[in-house]
């Protein structure tokens, strides 16, 4: 790449707020650097990520609301987890957390338990007791 | 307080290596540390997935450039790991008060400097702590273009965020780095190790094999698993391709940089040819990834436009093999 091809599409999630270094050859033909504040591909691809975990934040949120789940799968998509991570920070099987996603199961989770995830997904333990869902915000 | 010459890079580890080498009076350019560490490498692990989209690597595992460069320059790193948090920070402040720069691995879910929208849960992200400011520490992140800082509570978090790799705590210092190093040695060594990981891993998973492994699922991606999961699955080649801390593209141009610092010091003009030459592959890339971003983008998949995806990347594992042929007979 040449230095003065390396992308500058504004056009991303951090608003140009952020420069990435690059190397790129001058007109020489000789390496140097040069700062990039984004390139369309990658905020294509970023900004498609970013409205997976939305889409994904959503339909979660609708089945906690319908009965379907329990706050704790809400809360795993909203801080970006899956199945397997959110188990091994837990210090559980996945099998175990999976339970927890059960409605009637949650409602029994020991005080120690609820502390546990609260603190995974860096909200109060009072909110995740209470059911409250708290509003997912994606970068913008 | 101890002063740090920081230096934005544009990979996290190599430019660790540089920054830390640096401020102890060997200085190392992030190419040069990269080569020497044999950081370039692909693979493509359909199996370990996550969110459910298999994973991509233009770049060794994660600590393997460091542990080369240090063996291949003579530097002596002592690291640590820690079960308990406490323990874990005291290392860290008997460091800095020492005077002595720190580096880490960190998980960047918990940066809260780092740009929100590159927040994922990635747990092998490198750092430098220099100092303490109150309950703030002063950090060189080398992909952020100046110095910054971190609260106690979230460099905490990143020190100890779960999942794998597992940071564990892990911080590292150098011992003993050598003020005077011959590089021939370590560039040799280098080389030969990359071409080594890209023409000859007997997995198909890796090295050059692995461009045409990914190439061959490309190519059915809409028909096994949807155009939807067909879009993820790309978008995610891209995004560790082209993302900070990645870079697919950008470990090309890297390498080809080492190869010219290497040509120069070495006077072998051989190598800043071949540098040229993987110059022209990294461009291939970085074609790749805009036609793959358009594909992205047009969200209806068709097989044609995966198909000509396809043969882009075959078209670019004949390239890269070239290169790192020709690399491999060069007599250094």
């Amino acid at each position: 790449m040449k230095k003065d091809e390396v992308p500058q599409d504004g056009d991303n999630l951090h608003h140009g707020t952020f420069k990435q270094l690059f190397y790129a050859v001058d007109h020489q033909g000789d390496y140097t650097t040069a700062t990039s504040i984004g390139w369309e591909p990658e905020n294509v691809a970023l900004s498609q990520a970013w409205d997976e975990v939305e889409q994904r934040v959503a339909d979660t949120k609708a089945k906690v609301e319908a009965g379907a789940l329990s706050p704790i799968a809400y809360y795993m998509e909203r801080t970006l987890l899956d199945l397997p991570l959110l188990a091994l920070k837990a210090g559980k099987f996945q099998w175990q957390v999976k339970r927890h996603m059960k409605p009637s199961v949650f409602k029994g989770l020991s005080d120690k338990m609820t502390e546990r995830y609260a603190e995974i997904f860096g909200i109060p333990a009072s909110t995740l007791r209470s059911g409250e869902l708290l509003p997912f915000k994606r970068p913008a | 307080m101890t002063q740090f010459s920081h230096t934005q890079t544009a990979h996290c580890e190599s430019g660790v290596i540089s920054n830390l080498f640096g401020h102890h009076g060997l200085h190392i350019s992030e190419p040069m540390a990269f080569g020497i560490g044999a950081g370039i490498f692909f693979g493509h692990l359909p199996f370990v997935k996550v969110n459910g989209v298999p994973g991509s690597t233009y770049r060794i595992w994660p600590g393997a450039i460091f542990a080369r460069a240090c063996k291949r320059l003579g530097v002596e790193m002592e690291s640590h790991k820690f079960g308990s948090v406490d323990k874990a920070m005291k290392a860290l402040d008997q460091m800095i008060d020492k005077g002595v720069p720190v580096g880490m691995q960190s998980s960047v879910y918990y940066l809260p400097y780092f740009p929100e929208s590159y927040r994922f849960h990635f747990n092998a992200h490198n750092l430098v702590v220099y100092g303490k400011d109150g309950d703030d520490y002063l950090v060189s992140d080398p992909i952020m273009d100046t110095v910054t800082r971190i609260d106690t509570e979230s460099l905490i978090r990143a020190r100890f965020a779960k999942g794998f790799p597992a940071p564990k705590g892990k911080m590292y210092y150098p011992l003993n780095v050598p003020q005077e190093v011959d590089f021939n040695e370590p560039i040799k060594a280098g080389i030969a190790q990359a071409c080594h990981y890209m023409l000859k891993i007997p997995v198909p998973m890796f090295g050059v094999k692995g461009i045409r492994f990914l190439a061959n699922r490309v190519k059915d991606y809409p028909a096994k698993v949807g155009d939807r999961r067909a879009a993820l699955y790309l978008g995610n080649i891209i995004r560790m391709q082209e993302e900070i801390g990645t870079g697919g593209a950008g470990f090309r141009f890297m390498y080809a940089a080492f190869l010219q610092e290497a040509g120069s010091l070495l006077d072998k003009p051989e190598l800043n040819d071949i540098g040229r030459e993987l110059t022209i592959v990294g461009d291939s890339w970085r074609n790749f990834a805009a036609n793959a971003g358009r594909v992205c983008k047009a969200r209806s998949a068709d097989n044609v436009s995966y198909g000509e995806l396809s043969k882009m990347l075959v078209q670019i594992a004949g390239q890269e093999e070239n290169v790192f042929r020709r690399l491999s007979t060069v007599k250094l």
